[in-house]
């Protein structure tokens, strides 16, 4: 639906985004996480048609956005991060604006301007001016001006900034609705937001994907850094020749010495759990266990990992 | 076409959306009924063309004040995003924001139809040039509104594009004034004049309409349309 190719943007100074290439699929939700400056707005921007890219190409449903913008923008819904609205409007006439412009007129206009009202709950909200609402209706509208010509693919920035845990939920419930019939491209920096609502992640950092994958993909990666911590009482003189002669333990370390204790860190081959085998080697020696545990990377910690190391190197 | 229509509309109501607009027409009726009755009576001539000479000054604030938010609002708010993403070509979202201030010009002109009304039922008035400095008059606001509407796009809040509105018309302006042209050698002079917005507009108020006239505002309108268009090309590429 999305096809983005070798897409490169710089501002005066800095290179926003550095030729990134990524595909949404038809029906997909799509979560674009990064910490704030990683290029996901710029991405966006370009993608819609209001920013030119330096280089490379973005085709939405088989359009170029640069040759053939106004058919890429006919497909897209799209909500701008910190959602900006004619605040002097009422929320009737935005909406008709909106929907003019967009080419709907007459009976077409008002049953879809009704349909949004609908779906975004904005019903009794229909006559207000829009600087009168809250935070979150004001979210509604900008939602509501994003799908009122029902289009197949909906680009939401950072849709729930700034709304408090009631309207953050109620938000994404609208999403994970929309996101069965609509291709969606979800960008936020909260990574609960992903977990929340999108099937598949791109991880972006300082312009470059630094993964991508279904949740799943990215905990079976974050599990590929566990490891194991077992404390014993023994000496190293005691337990580590032990330890290097069993074949299911790839690497360990000594860490830390401690009241006569002393700790390691294990590392098993990947996917298996190695903490019954190190339970039982540990009462074929008689050795005095203190602790055993596994420590396990988050997703969280995975995300951090990915845009931190970067960030460092 | 739909899209100019509708942003016209938006843009239009806009005016009318906060007491802004009502302001505007109230200041410049009253400022305009003003400075042509404390001479009327004094000149005792049945004749509007005191009037129509201090539209031009009138104009030069008048003017960039309908402009002064047209572009600077939209990219503060950051309204522009939407605006910019919906399905409209660039022109027909300038043409829109053009007319809408245009239509208000002109509903502000047509408030003051009460003037030669009056005069003509107290004397003999040449309806003739009255018609043909109305029409100058609009000319005159097509190259003011050209001009604020670009100040508009290059200033980053609406009180800045206001005063660059001010002083990009006041500058072309000046540009025709006698005084200002006894400075410059004659060949100069000559040029300098034919670029002065209010040099143009002096042969309409006397009611000659010279096709050599409305060329000239027809394309200071073009030149500063255009680069009002450049500029929404600009922040397409970010700067």
């Amino acid at each position: 639906m999305i096809e983005v190719r070798d897409l490169t943007k710089a501002y005066s100074t800095t290179l926003a985004v550095d030729h990134i290439s990524f595909t949404v699929r038809k029906g997909e939700v799509l979560g674009f996480l990064g910490p704030n400056g990683a290029g996901k707005t710029t991405t966006l921007r370009i993608i819609t048609g209001y920013l030119l890219p330096d280089e490379g190409t973005v085709t939405v449903d088989g359009y170029d956005v640069l040759s053939q913008p106004l058919q890429v923008k006919q497909r897209i819904g799209y909500l701008p991060e910190d959602n900006p609205l004619y605040l002097e409007m009422k929320v009737r006439e935005y909406l008709d604006f909106v929907a003019e412009a967009r080419g709907l007129t007459g009976a077409r206009k008002r049953d879809a301007i009704d349909r949004v009202l609908h779906l975004t709950n904005l019903e009794d909200k229909y006559r207000k001016t829009i600087e009168t609402l809250s935070k979150g209706y004001r979210q509604r509208v900008g939602l509501a001006q994003a799908l009122i010509h029902d289009p197949p693919i909906l680009l939401l920035d950072e849709p729930t900034s700034g709304l408090d845990p009631t309207q953050i939920v109620e938000i994404r419930n609208l999403i994970r609705e929309l996101g069965r019939e609509k291709t969606v491209m979800l960008s936020t920096h909260i990574l609960p937001e992903v977990q929340a609502t999108t099937s598949r992640v791109i991880i972006i950092n300082r312009g470059r994907i630094a993964a991508s994958g279904t949740l799943d993909e990215l905990l079976q990666k974050a599990s590929e850094g566990e490891v194991i911590h077992l404390e014993l009482r023994n000496p190293p003189q005691e337990v580590e020749p032990v330890l290097q002669s069993q074949p299911w333990i790839e690497s360990f370390h000594r860490i830390a010495e401690e009241d006569g204790a002393y700790r390691w860190t294990l590392r098993g081959p990947e996917g298996k759990d190695i903490r019954e085998d190190l339970y039982r080697l540990a009462v074929e020696q008689g050795w005095t266990l203190r602790e055993l545990w596994r420590e396990r990377a988050t997703l969280e910690e995975v995300f951090l990992n990915l845009t931190t190391e970067e960030a460092t190197a | 076409m739909r899209g100019t229509w509708t942003v016209f509309k938006k843009e239009f109501r806009e005016f009318f959306t906060s007491p802004t607009g009502y302001i505007y027409l109230v200041v410049f009726l009253v400022l305009t009924q003003w400075l042509f009755f404390r001479g009327f009576f004094v000149i005792g001539q049945a004749s509007v063309r005191g009037y129509f000479s201090l539209l031009p000054w009138v104009f030069l604030l008048f003017i960039p004040a309908i402009t002064m938010r047209a572009w600077a609002e939209e990219r503060r708010n950051g309204t522009l995003e939407i605006l910019m993403t919906l399905p409209l070509r660039d022109p027909e979202i300038l043409a829109g924001k053009f007319l809408a201030g245009f239509a208000f010009v002109v509903l502000s002109l047509l408030l003051t139809l009460t003037l030669p009304i009056s005069v003509s039922l107290i004397g003999n008035l040449d309806w003739g040039q009255v018609v043909a400095s109305y029409l100058g008059a609009l000319f005159l606001a097509g190259a003011y509104l050209s001009i604020g509407l670009f100040a508009s796009a290059i200033s980053a809040n609406q009180i800045v594009a206001f005063l660059l509105g001010a002083v990009f018309v006041f500058f072309f302006f000046l540009l025709g004034m006698d005084w200002v042209l006894a400075t410059f050698p004659p060949g100069v002079a000559a040029v300098l004049q034919y670029f002065g917005l209010g040099y143009h507009f002096e042969s309409i108020a006397r009611g000659v309409l010279d096709l050599r006239d409305i060329l000239y505002y027809l394309s200071v309108m073009a030149v500063f349309l255009y680069l009002n268009l450049r500029s929404m090309e600009v922040w397409r590429i970010g700067g």
